[in-house]
């Protein structure tokens, strides 16, 4: 008897693939990129996906395939699971700490930087004009 | 910064001009700007001193090894004070805008 297409399987890696490569356009809203909670969710629907496949393949292995890509799937997605949170937990957080940064309460360093029309923009010139600023530092485009 | 510029108005109505800074050349926070329409200024530290000066400097943490910013946002007022300040853990997580408006509706009284 031909053997079943293990479906579970391929769309539990599916999903995973989903849950990882998402996170490049949900990175663009504060809500999703603060915690990657729809990544996780995601990743545990394609987990559960594949377990189930792995069910399939191992206990009805009569009636459905998947004995060889589920486990291999399986592997490749807890890889990429691991992968994943590696760099959102752990490499995001590698960065020095702002020790040496001026508290609440004391003055802000003056400065005079050029704008991207390259005109220059002073700290004190926009305080005259403002009731106060924002000093947003980015990383940069790179 | 994307939400930022969207609640740009709102900072405007309260006083507040916001201004971000990184190690990019003009020309490339012009691109930036260009491509992604943001409206408040984009200011170019590229040596960093500005950074090293408000001690938000990553050594070695952009592209080739070169110094760049860690994300921090810091809220000056007219007396050249800051009010508040948000120095993150982790890249990922920023200020947002709603967040920092409370602070201003809290610290600077209209």
């Amino acid at each position: 008897m031909k053997r079943n297409w293990n479906g579970f399987v391929w769309a539990g890696f599916a999903v995973v693939l989903l849950g990882a490569f998402s996170f490049l356009f949900l990175v663009r809203f504060p809500a999703t990129r603060d915690f990657p909670w729809v990544n996780l969710l995601l990743f545990g629907t394609g987990l559960v996906l594949l377990a189930a496949g792995l069910r399939r393949a191992f206990l009805q292995s009569d009636r459905y395939r998947g004995k060889v890509s589920g486990p291999v799937l399986s592997l490749l997605s807890l890889t990429i699971l691991g992968l994943f949170c590696y760099g959102i937990f752990v490499l995001a957080a590698d960065i020095p700490s702002a020790s040496g940064a001026p508290r609440p309460g004391s003055p802000a360093p003056d400065f005079t930087l050029s704008d991207a029309a390259g005109k220059p923009v002073a700290l004190s010139g926009l305080l005259k004009k403002n009731r106060a600023v924002l000093l947003i530092f980015y990383r940069g485009y790179w | 910064m994307r939400s930022f510029e969207k609640r740009l108005n709102d900072f405007h109505a309260r006083g507040v001009e916001v201004a971000a800074i990184s190690v990019d050349s003009n020309q490339d926070s012009g691109q930036l700007c260009a491509s992604q329409g943001y409206t408040f200024p984009f200011l170019s530290d590229p040596k960093a001193e500005v950074i090293r000066r408000y001690g938000v400097l990553h050594p070695r943490g952009g592209e080739d090894g070169h110094d760049i910013a860690r994300p921090a946002e810091f809220l000056v007022d007219a007396t050249g004070t800051i009010r508040w300040e948000n120095l993150t853990e982790n890249i990922r997580v920023r200020a947002r805008p709603e967040g920092v408006l409370k602070a201003i509706d809290d610290l600077l009284a209209r």
